[in-house]
């Protein structure tokens, strides 16, 4: 009884203590960690904030007669949003201008399609031309529409023995590559992405995911179990992709939410896949951990567990950012796979998210759907995270000492910016200051690019002091020589000393 | 009276230094060890040629360089968080599961007609820890003049320095025990065996004699809140 008393205490002090912490974080109405990053040994830095919430655009302020019902999916061409409101079966395009966002039209069929009404669509596409493609997932099709909505074509299931014709034809994703193929992500299809030629006939599957199993599973399933337990247990089969996006240059980005939390660590899950044209991953993974968002899985917590991506988007210099369900977070990676930022939460203020579905893009701003709130929280990239993608785009494009001074003023924002540290480095090193490039990189714990500039340093040192190698190299090898002569010498003389009091 | 106050002076210095020599001579005697194993390891203990002051020397050398290796390694070969390094513990986690080692295999070894004492033991196991403090010392110095592509140097020299000292510690058993290579395999995984089960006496001691404690605790506090 006595230790349920103390125990109270303890939690009242503890939790009066918070709050006080709390308070003291909360400066100009943004927390501080609402942006973080993880340092090198895993752990939660925080950060400036690369993005703040613009605006949040919700039902009433397009002026929409029905509300936004579970809308599932966003699209971006250009200026247009495509909103895929699936709860009211119908497709809402918007308009960007400036900071004002309204609405176009509401897509709600396709003349001269069979239905013309969708059921329940899950997935919008458009392409340059101005074509839309629509997911019409209950109604079993992909319908592709001009831009003054007449039916064009249609995706439907595919006739073929690769494809079980007992399962229903659920499209639920897809995308549209340069030359109109179409990639669709059907539910209960664990083949892989189908895939349609731009004049409608199905050419296959891509991109399968493969089938993750242990030794010990196989074994424990070939020989310790009958046939009756066998049928019971789940098979080995792959899963589906969770969403799917596409890059400039056409190669596909998948998520994939699947998978044992084991496996996340060593990197066999895999949770962003980016897909070349027969299907394997390509996706550039060059830091200590791998793209898997969260490493801190807050133990104790209601949303306890790994990061679980919704969605992807990859932007036009190749950072691609995924979108967490789990925790309603954003996490940016370079090309290289280095977390550049991660940020948001639960909840529902502005910048949190209750049911993450769908992540665009609208230049560098982020453009964020809800499920749950039905809204659109659109984001704007603060002068830190826009440093960001300076300095990594200088670097692209060769102007090594640009991307060093740009690097510089995002460490004035954040000391502890690793790539910051890395790129300085790499800047220092083209000046071949090798030195002071060695200094960067250990802050970094970047060990080939400070094994690079060590060697270099080391040569220089020793072409610098060649003088004094030499002497100390000769001084090692003759001593020795020396003094063993001088003994001997020593040894003789009082050898022929002896001799001479004897006789 | 001085005279004599002289001799007893100079007969203690002479027995220290005596000492001395006997210790620096056992030192010595571990670079014979490592090198020539079987002679050595039998001499160890029979010839009393190593001593219990030099086996100490070489445990703590051992534990030094551990700690030196972390801390001071360089970070393209060694990621150990620094900030998160509790020396003391890491220590104990090397030194505790040793001595049970050593206590299990002496405990078993004892019942199956082992020659060998829990002091050879001990000195044994740390005559084999030689090779490591001799190759990981220069290591930590290596460390600094080598880039990660180099890389190869350095663990070869690590892993030299492991196996070395395991080989060291296999024969260091045989010729305590007098055993044949078969039963001293046998007796190493017995040995393993043995300190999971000391682990779990000591568990069980604790968890029982906390629980001894708390009741008289709680009977003396029951008593005092009666009689106040």
């Amino acid at each position: 009884m006595k230790h349920l008393k103390r125990l109270t205490a303890l939690l009242l002090s503890a939790i009066v203590l918070l709050n006080a912490s709390l308070a003291l974080a909360i400066q100009d109405g943004f927390r501080t960690t609402y942006t973080y990053n993880y340092d090198y040994w895993g752990d939660i830095a925080e950060s400036p904030d690369a993005y703040r919430v613009q605006q949040v655009i919700y039902s009433s302020s397009l002026g929409l007669e029905t509300p936004m019902r579970r809308p599932q999916s966003l699209y971006v061409r250009g200026q247009e949003i495509y909103v895929c409101d699936t709860g009211n079966n119908r497709i809402l395009q918007l308009k960007r201008d400036g900071n004002e966002y309204s609405l176009v039209r509401i897509i709600d069929r396709v003349s001269g399609a069979e239905p013309e009404t969708f059921n329940a669509p899950g997935d919008v596409f458009a392409d340059e031309e101005g074509n839309v493609y629509i997911c019409d997932t209950n109604n079993n099709r992909v319908l592709m529409a001009d831009k003054d909505l007449r039916f064009v074509r249609s995706y439907v299931k595919p006739v073929d023995n690769t494809f079980d014709q007992n399962i229903a034809f659920l499209p639920s994703k897809m995308v549209v590559d340069t030359s109109g193929r179409v990639y669709v992500r059907a539910t209960n299809v664990n083949k892989g992405l189908i895939k349609y030629e731009a004049d409608g006939t199905f050419t296959g599957f891509i991109g399968a995911n493969p089938v993750i199993y242990s030794l010990w599973d196989y074994i424990w399933k070939e020989f310790f179990t009958t046939k009756e337990q066998r049928a019971q247990q789940a098979s080995f089969v792959p899963t589906e992709y969770e969403n799917i996006c596409i890059d400039k240059d056409g190669f596909i980005y998948a998520t994939n939410t699947v998978f044992s939390e084991y496996d996340l660590k060593w990197d066999n899950a895999k949770p962003i896949r980016r897909l070349n044209s027969i299907g394997s991953d390509i996706l550039i993974k060059n830091d200590k951990y791998p793209p898997i968002g969260d490493l801190d899985w807050v133990e104790q917590s209601v949303d306890y567990g790994p990061s679980k991506f919704k969605d992807i988007t990859v932007l036009d210099n190749d950072i691609y950012i995924a979108f967490d369900k789990t925790r309603g977070r954003l996490f940016g990676y370079d090309p290289q796979g280095v977390m550049l930022w991660a940020f948001g939460t639960k909840g529902n203020s502005e910048g949190a998210f209750l049911g993450a579905v769908s992540i665009e893009h609208m230049g560098t701003d982020l453009l964020c759907l809800d499920e749950n709130e039905n809204s659109i929280t659109v984001f704007t990239a603060t002068e830190y995270g826009n440093l960001i993608y300076q300095a990594s785009d200088q670097y692209l494009k060769g102007d090594y000492e640009g991307s060093a001074d740009t690097w510089r003023e995002v460490l004035k924002l954040n000391a502890n910016y690793n790539l910051a540290f890395i790129g300085i480095g790499r800047a220092l090193m083209r000046e071949e200051k090798f030195g002071e490039a060695m200094d960067y990189f250990k802050r970094a714990h970047d060990r080939q690019n400070y094994g690079r500039a060590y060697r270099y340093y080391r040569k220089e040192m020793i072409e610098k002091n060649i003088l004094w190698v030499v002497v100390v190299v000769a001084v090692l090898l003759i001593v020795p020589v020396v003094m063993n002569r001088v003994k001997k010498i020593k040894a003789e003389v009082e050898e022929y000393d002896r001799r001479k009091v004897r006789s | 009276m001085t005279a004599e106050k002289l001799g007893a002076d100079s007969l203690s210095s002479g027995i220290w230094k005596e000492r001395l020599q006997r210790y620096a001579a056992s030192l010595k005697y571990a670079l014979h060890v490592i090198v020539r194993p079987f002679d050595g390891f039998w001499d160890l203990t029979r010839e009393k040629r190593g001593s219990l002051a030099a086996a100490h020397t070489f445990l703590a050398l051992f534990l030094i360089t551990y700690v030196l290796k972390l801390l001071y390694t360089n970070f393209q070969f060694i990621s150990a968080p620094v900030q998160y390094i509790n020396i003391y513990e890491r220590c104990a986690s090397l030194l505790f599961p040793f001595l049970v080692l050593c206590l299990a295999n002496w405990s078993l070894s004892t019942l199956f007609d082992g020659k060998g004492h829990f002091r050879d033991i001990y000195m044994a196991m740390c005559y084999a820890l030689v090779p490591y403090i001799l190759i990981q010392l220069p290591l930590i110095l290596i460390s600094h003049m080598i880039s990660v592509d180099e890389g190869a140097y350095y663990s070869v020299l690590m892993s030299v320095s492991l196996i070395w000292c395991g080989l060291l510690a296999f024969v260091g058993l045989m010729q305590v025990h007098d055993y044949g290579p078969g039963k001293t395999l046998i007796f190493i995984f017995a040995t393993i065996f043995g300190a999971l089960v000391i682990l779990f006496l000591i568990l069980v001691f604790f968890s029982l004699l906390s629980d001894a404690l708390g009741y008289f605790v709680s009977l003396y506090r029951e008593i005092s809140f009666r009689l106040s």
